[in-house]
């Protein structure tokens, strides 16, 4: 499993740096909207905690004063929110129209043979996830992935071999 | 000589600090509108320069400002839909790396012609980074004093805020928008009541594209005329033109509307034409919603008259022989493209980010998805074609939101042109698994069609 599952053990808590941006964001939105930052607020707990999950989703609930369903329904709408663990790189593919004429799937193919997963599954060692994902607003730079707040463009099998080697560890 | 009132300076180095943006003549429209303009005035420039909204629909900008109710003692707002993700579309990601003090201007000289102190970007939350690169622009502008309490001693407060989404294509749809940003799943509401009268929290709400809000500070510089003297008819002004697929020279272009697509597509200083010497097999001009021409249909209308980059011109002859100009995502295919597969990702696309609020949608692109899948992989049968028809009518305006139309209409389109290579793929699967169809065979419309 990968390791950042950890925190499901451990505390859940953000950072008092993070805190106070959220008490910023908050802030943003008249008084009783606050639950208008749920989504950048769980952009942040995906970043600090690793993915979604029931207790952490349960702690952004008590952050805004809102149900944790409300956040939980948030969370499963939303494509870029993992509510079950993915490894600690974690590769998308764009596989929209544009991004498939310039060889979108031959990427995909590629990746799935040099990490030996398919699309959606995770390396052994949790180092790695690949998923396929829909138009990321890259069509002129394709093929594309993107990788955290990274877009990796114009991509070639070069390219991924030295995106793998670089973030192996 | 060609303008461009949006992009020109984009090659300036430093463009994107607030220094060299207002070295380069950046935030007059915000002095020019606050000190000298009434909010009013300012709509009224806006309605003389005949600008549209620039993320698809085409709506008058002018006369979407002026249905904003206002009653008293009630916020309004404005909202910049930053959701950029209309496959093909690539462009308001351009202007804002690289200019995003152009946005930030257009948003304060907006929000004072609309009486909004408070106002949000909503941006996909796959362009995180350029939500920095705002946040950090706009708290320069706060420095300087362009947003905040009493602006230029004028009174008018504006606080501006960066709101991300999280990876849904719905919420570029104005009222899945709003719902996303008061914190909810981006299901897009039943209208009326529009927006306009009650939006976010309940309040007046106006919702622009990015290119769209831009474009109010040249408007708001040199005129409402002046802008409209760019153009042809009702489509006035310049637009941001994302190129990609099989051209020699994919990006963002400026374009004055009413230059002809034979000249973008295939002139060095646009495209550059098609790919490896290949020749064009069909267009799809304005995001993946908007229909699919096939070569013939591209640079000349079904009546033979030269098309043009213009709302009027793409969508010359209905959606018989027509298209539409759409979001300005223009992509290009050329003969080596298979019609069929790319009908089959785009449906794909639309099921994957159909909300599943309305049965049509929810259900029709699941459905067309797995006929196209068949067809595509040699498992198609003729009735296929027919039921392919059949779905798309029946999700086409039966819909809460136009997601359902932008279902159908890639569907419909490439049906209606490109019915031999469906076709062909039905009667010879394992030639169809091995190469491409190559083009269609041109036909002559009759003029009842056009």
């Amino acid at each position: 499993m990968p390791e950042n599952n950890t925190h499901i053990d451990g505390e859940i808590r953000f950072s008092e740096e993070a805190l106070a941006l959220i008490n910023r964001l908050i802030a943003q939105y008249p008084e009783g909207n606050q639950k208008s930052a749920v989504l950048r607020i769980l952009h942040m707990a995906q970043a600090e905690f690793g993915w979604l999950s029931t207790p952490v989703m349960d702690y952004v609930a008590r952050i805004l004063h809102i149900q944790p369903v409300e956040v939980y329904e948030v969370a499963t709408f939303y494509s870029m929110y993992d509510t079950k663990p993915v490894g600690k790189v974690k590769m998308e593919v764009c596989r929209t129209g544009p991004c498939m004429i310039e060889g979108a799937e031959k990427i995909v193919a590629y990746i799935e043979n040099k990490l030996g997963i398919k699309d959606g599954e995770t390396t052994a060692d949790g180092r790695f996830t690949l998923k396929t994902v829909e138009c990321l607003g890259a069509c002129g730079y394709a093929p594309m992935m993107q990788v955290g707040e990274h877009y990796h463009e114009h991509l070639t099998e070069e390219k991924i071999d030295q995106f793998i080697a670089n973030n192996a560890s | 000589m060609k303008r461009k009132l949006l992009i020109d300076k984009a090659g300036v180095p430093g463009i994107a600090s607030y220094e060299v943006y207002r070295k380069e003549g950046g935030y007059r429209a915000v002095e020019k509108a606050l000190k000298s303009m009434a909010p009013d005035d300012v709509v009224e420039e806006v309605k003389k320069s005949g600008l549209r909204g620039r993320g698809g629909a085409g709506f008058p900008t002018g006369m979407k400002w002026s249905f904003l109710a206002k009653p008293e003692g009630v916020p309004r707002y404005l909202l910049c839909n930053a959701d950029e993700s209309e496959p093909g579309t690539f462009k308001d990601r351009f202007l804002m790396e690289k200019i995003p003090h152009l946005l930030i201007e257009g948003m304060i000289v907006s929000s004072y012609a609309l009486g909004a102190n408070t106002s949000y970007i909503y941006i996909r939350g796959e362009y995180m980074w350029i939500l920095h690169i705002l946040e950090k622009a706009i708290a320069e502008a706060y420095q300087a004093g362009w947003l905040g309490k009493n602006i230029l001693g004028t009174g008018y407060n504006l606080d501006l805020y960066v709101n991300p989404g999280a990876g849904a294509y719905i919420c570029g749809e104005e009222t899945a928008l709003i719902e996303s940003l008061e914190g909810k799943r981006g299901n897009p509401r039943i209208k009326p009541p529009f927006p306009a009268v009650k939006g976010l929290w309940g309040c007046p709400t106006v919702v622009n594209n990015v290119e769209t809000i831009a474009a109010v500070v040249p408007i708001v510089n040199d005129g409402g005329e002046e802008y409209a003297k760019i153009g042809v008819g009702r489509s006035t002004g310049t637009k941001l033109i994302s190129a990609c697929g099989n051209i020699n020279k994919p990006g963002v272009y400026e374009i004055e509307l009413g230059i002809s697509v034979d000249e973008f597509l295939y002139s060095d200083e646009y495209c550059g034409g098609i790919k490896n010497g290949k020749q064009l097999k069909a267009c799809v001009p304005g995001g993946s919603s908007v229909p699919i021409l096939p070569h013939f249909l591209v640079t000349r209308t079904a009546a033979g008259e030269e098309r043009l980059m213009t709302y009027e011109s793409l969508a010359d002859g209905g959606f018989q022989t027509g298209s539409m100009l759409g979001s300005g995502g223009f992509i290009v295919y050329d003969e080596d493209q298979c019609i069929v597969r790319n009908t089959w990702n785009f449906t794909r696309f639309y099921h994957h980010e159909s909300c599943g609020q309305c049965s049509p949608c929810r259900e029709g692109t699941g459905w067309m998805e797995k006929v196209l899948h068949r067809l595509e992989y040699g498992h198609g049968k003729m009735e296929d074609i027919e039921l392919l028809w059949d779905i798309q009518a029946k999700i086409e305006g039966n819909t809460i939101c136009p997601l359902g139309d932008a279902a159908a209409w890639p569907v419909a389109s490439a049906l209606r042109h490109f019915r031999e290579e469906f076709e062909w793929h039905v009667k010879e699967p394992a030639q169809a698994m091995q190469r491409n169809y190559g083009r269609v065979t041109e036909k002559v419309f009759e003029a009842a069609n056009a």
